[in-house]
């Protein structure tokens, strides 16, 4: 519905305006600044044009990060949405259970993420971690320093415990809003476990679940902290993931023109990406004549 | 197709009820014939909607039990009994076409799909809306989504009992009518026992052959719409039923006679025993009639209803209402007579019968 | 002094939800918006509240344009078909919040909520939170929140449609004694006809985003201008048949009457009200056509019957119950003074000559 006009609205919204302007876009200008220019420091800049542009699209290194961020991206999202829904859907409805399953569901989310990396990277280890240890006297070859298939398993399933939460909690909402007639004509209507998901629940969480899954499309194509601090990338290159690699480019190597090159087209892959996901899922199930409901 | 008995049933909210106020339904025995239309009318929360999701399983009853036809079904869930059951409001499979919506409840128990075909083509044509079929469910009107529920509810033809919780809450003055004709037509053709709940006597009176009045948890009066208008068991049902309801007046009653408060003398259509207790005499407001003689009457306000006119008086200081008809001038001094068949008396709020041989 | 709207129509995306409207609602009177849903009463409301700006035109309040102004400045006062009050407040407080948000003195805050408690009957119930009172002590409540800051003009967005019928019909009578003592304009949104007839005052018909007719109440019933207004303002819904007039015969479907005087030739559309329909010769001047019976439905103490006559289906309420069994032919009798004959654009052409005399 839509609301009267008044201008005095705007001086209200000014304030967060001048923040967003010093904290976001200042700064992306400074980056596209950096991304068309060459420098060596002393504010001195000579324009590169394209050259930046041209050489990221052709590295290699790039190519292989990209790879394996698009591939770390999918396997969360095939894990943390799929869980995600089944704990909601096993989630207490109400009562004493359900605020203390709320508690504990949302405590993961409290954590700062160089924790959560600290937390891992110690419960991982072999010599002191519970996990790691436990792991070797059953028997299993585990090393995630060593081996990069550990590696990933281990920031895959820190990922998952992070923030599958979210999913969850998100999914719990949507499910919550459901009146209880629905089920109800269902078991009338004799439908299966499997029909009243797909028929009710689904359609219901549409919405949310939309947002689940940018949220966690763009934070886990984004993700730095964790993986960083559990395996600094390693063992080799091979949980190097987009960002990591950016600041290896950028700090480390000080590599500021391509590195800058580098993050601007990294952010048009994002928002690239989840406009994708968000043409699709809304245009999903939809009438082509529908009557807007209420005049 | 079965006939439904209720035995010693009884329910509690409260896991350990002290009294009976703690029972959200009062203890009762009912059979609701196979076949029959019935209706279940009351004010929010009689207990009527309680009874209703205890036949159709969707609640276990804390006493009694439950049969249909000779089969206890107290414990057996919703889906065991094959019910059908219509909301009060419009419960659609929103991603599913207007036929996938009506095919559900057979799909669901492995029909073939030429039968189905066939079966959701009838229902359609019934409800009317063979145009949708080919529709999402989505984004319809709510009255269409109500035919959708309805339709739903009828699709299968073998089902024990189809229940109707309040499905015309949503629904415009106008369609109200065509569905209902609709609902009355549909229990001629295929026969099937079906329980309407609702608070608009309009609805309850007009669809059901046996009309049953719950009141604070109790069943008050099972009747034809008839008997419930004529002689109303309790007082609740003179109020509940008609529009306005009925008048009560306080009245002692002797033999064929009563005498209101003020000493005037009202004649009774029937002897009475000697009565104790509080005494009233009731009379609706289309019994009662502009005459030359009877009762003086002090007019408060007289609305224009179209069809007839609703006049809101006293009489011997307590309020009366009389339906007069279209058009017409009043009296200077008008009196009012009661039609004396029509008056029925009432201690402490129970109908007294009169006595034989009048 | 008066609600003013100059032309005003509002179109979204494309799609017109009002049609250009002119109407002026003078101080102190009773005004109904009647019509089924999606008519455009709730738009309607809207614009007048000042939630929505017309696309075109301006309106008026106490002869000052107030077209772009802010809701908060207008002095309006709404109710909503939902009970909106604050759950967490008491119904003293929910009743003196919107003076408190005028910054009103603590005395007069007091003195208005209980004057206006007072007049809702809602003054033993002070202390309480509003969900433990009853869904018309809500609706009560609510009504006096919008009341005690005496805005000029109070909206009523079908403030009963979520109501049990009896209490509708309780609150229905209390809303015009509430609307008298309060001396503004009171808006009412319905879809009931009899609801805006028992509310009295005057009516505006709408459909399908117009405006069709706007006057006394009882008028726009007896005399409507359009076939819409009288479909809109039936309960049942009006009957209709084609009419065909040649010379000094009026054809009534297949019946012959005696013609219109002052008409030309030509086709019409002639309806009436189904009270108007009568299982046997009422008056002298009422003639027969023959139907076949395809269901009743009966009230209590009165029958309607749904029958066919040729292509058309009618409806008729008559006096008394009637068993009868559908499918049978039956015969049904209607005056002509109750006939209204409309012209092939849906305009009036000739009013019951019964509505002339009343």
């Amino acid at each position: 519905m839509e609301k009267t006009w008044n201008n005095k609205a705007w001086f209200l919204v000014l304030p967060v305006l001048v923040i967003v302007a010093f904290s976001a876009v200042i700064p992306l200008m400074t980056v596209v600044n950096y991304a068309f220019n060459d420098t060596f420091g002393n504010n001195e800049f000579f324009w590169a044009g394209l050259e930046w542009f041209d050489e990221m699209v052709h590295s290699s290194r790039l190519h292989e990060a990209l790879g394996r961020q698009a591939l770390f991206s999918a396997i969360i999202l095939a894990i943390e949405v799929p869980l995600g829904i089944f704990v909601a859907l096993n989630m207490p409805k109400k009562g004493f259970w359900s605020s203390l399953v709320l508690v504990l569901m949302a405590l993961p989310l409290l954590i700062p993420f160089n924790v959560v990396g600290t937390i891992w990277q110690i419960f991982g280890r072999v010599d002191i971690g519970l996990l790691g240890h436990t792991l070797e006297a059953l028997g299993l070859d585990y090393n995630y320093t060593n081996d990069p298939i550990d590696a990933w398993v281990t920031v895959i399933v820190m990922d998952v415990w992070h923030w599958t939460s979210l999913v969850a909690l998100l999914c719990y909402a949507g499910l919550q809003s459901i009146p209880q007639a629905y089920y109800q004509a269902a078991r009338i209507d004799q439908a299966s476990r499997w029909a009243v998901f797909r028929y009710i629940e689904l359609p219901k969480m549409k919405g949310v679940l939309l947002i689940a899954v940018l949220l966690r499309f763009m934070d886990s194509f984004m993700i730095y902290t964790e993986p960083f601090v559990v395996t600094g990338g390693g063992p080799g290159n091979s949980t190097t993931f987009l960002s990591i690699d950016l600041v290896k480019m950028a700090v480390g190597q000080f590599d500021l023109g391509p590195a800058a090159a580098f993050s601007l087209m990294y952010f048009l892959v994002i928002l690239l990406v989840s406009w994708v996901f968000y043409t699709v899922m809304t245009s999903m199930d939809r009438n082509p004549s529908d009557i807007p409901e209420g005049l | 197709m079965a006939q439904i008995t209720l035995k010693n049933l009884a329910h509690s909210y409260n896991p350990h009820p002290k009294s009976e106020a703690d029972y959200a339904l009062k203890e009762m025995d009912h059979v609701w014939q196979d076949g029959g239309a019935y209706a279940l009318l009351g004010s929010s929360g009689c207990g009527k909607t309680t009874l209703l999701n205890i036949i159709s399983g969707l609640l276990t009853p804390s006493h009694g039990r439950v049969l249909f036809g000779d089969r206890d079904v107290t414990d057996a869930p919703t889906a065991a009994r094959n019910i059908a059951q219509v909301f009060q409001f419009p419960v659609v499979y929103d991603t599913m076409t207007v036929r996938e919506n009506l095919a559900f409840p057979l799909k669901n128990r492995g029909k073939d799909a030429a039968y189905i075909k066939a079966r959701v083509d009838q229902i359609a044509r019934m409800i009317g809306m063979e145009a949708m079929l080919a529709r999402k469910a989505q984004g319809l009107t709510a009255d269409a989504k109500q035919k959708i529920s309805l339709g739903r509810g009828m699709v299968r033809e073998d089902v024990n009992a189809i229940l109707f919780d309040e499905p015309l809450t949503v629904i415009d003055p106008h369609m109200k009518w065509e569905l209902r004709t609709q609902l009355k037509e549909l229990h001629r053709q295929f026969g099937h026992t079906m329980i309407y709940v609702t608070h608009d006597q309009t609805e309850a009176l007009t669809f059901a052959q046996k009309v049953v009045v719950m009141y604070d948890g109790r069943v008050v009066q099972i009747g034809t719409p008839e008997e419930l208008f004529e002689r109303p068991a309790h007082s609740f049902v003179g109020y509940f039923i008609g529009s306005p309801g009925m008048n009560f007046l306080d009245a002692e009653v002797q033999g064929d006679q009563a005498r209101l408060p003020g000493g005037e003398i009202v004649a009774l259509g029937a002897r009475y025993p000697a009565l104790s207790g509080r005494v009233q005499i009731g009379i609706r407001p289309e019994h009662v009639a502009l005459a030359a003689e009877g009762l003086p009457l002090a007019v408060r306000r007289i609305e224009d209803v179209g069809r007839h006119r609703l006049l809101r008086g006293e009489v011997a200081g307590r309020a009366l209402n009389l339906v007069l008809p279209e058009g017409g001038a009043l009296p200077a001094e008008p009196r009012v007579a009661f039609l004396p068949s029509k008056i029925n008396v009432y201690a402490d709020d129970w109908r007294v019968a009169p006595q034989e041989g009048r | 002094m008066a609600l003013e709207l100059q032309g005003v129509s509002r179109l979204v995306g494309g799609r017109v939800h009002i049609h250009p409207t002119s109407l002026t609602l003078r101080e102190g009177t009773m005004n109904v918006l009647l019509g089924p849903t999606l008519s455009g009463k709730t738009s309607l409301m809207r614009l007048m509240a000042g939630l929505d700006q017309p696309t075109a035109g301006r309106i008026l309040w106490q002869g000052q344009d107030v077209t772009g102004q802010r809701v908060q400045d207008r002095g309006v006062a709404m109710v909503y078909q939902q009970f909106i009050n604050y759950p967490g407040l008491s119904v003293y407080e929910n009743i003196a919040s919107p003076l408190r948000i005028l910054g009103r003195p603590r005395d007069e805050i007091d003195r208005k909520v209980r004057e206006t408690a007072e007049m809702l009957r809602l003054t033993p119930m002070l202390a309480r939170k509003p969900l433990e009172l009853s869904g018309g002590q809500q609706q009560r409540c609510a009504l006096a929140r919008a009341l005690v800051k005496g805005a000029g003009l109070v909206l009523l967005d079908e403030p009963l449609a979520n109501l049990d019928y009896k209490l509708r019909e309780e609150l229905r009578v209390e809303i015009p004694r509430i609307f008298e003592a309060s001396g503004a304009i009171f808006v009412y949104a319905t879809t009931e006809p009899e609801e805006a007839l028992l509310l009295g005052g005057h009516t505006a018909t709408l459909w399908q985003g117009r405006m069709t007719q706007f006057g006394p109440t009882p008028q726009v019933y007896r005399a409507p201008v359009d076939a819409a207004t009288a479909r809109v303002f039936s309960d049942p819904p009006m009957n209709f048949v084609p009419a065909t007039r040649r010379g000094d015969r009026l054809l009534l479907g297949q019946v012959a009457v005696p013609s219109v005087p002052g008409l030309p030739d030509g086709d019409y559309l002639a309806g009436f009200r189904a009270n108007h329909l009568s299982l046997s010769r009422h008056s002298p001047a009422a003639v027969e056509f023959p139907c076949t019976l395809v269901a009743t439905e009966i009230t209590g103490s009165e029958t309607f019957i749904h029958v066919d006559h040729g292509a058309e289906r009618w409806v008729g309420l008559v006096e008394g119950v009637h068993v009868l069994t559908p499918g049978q032919p039956l015969s049904v009798w209607l005056d002509p003074a109750h006939v209204y004959l409309f012209d092939a654009d849906g305009r009036l052409a000739a009013p019951a000559s019964y509505a002339k005399a009343a």
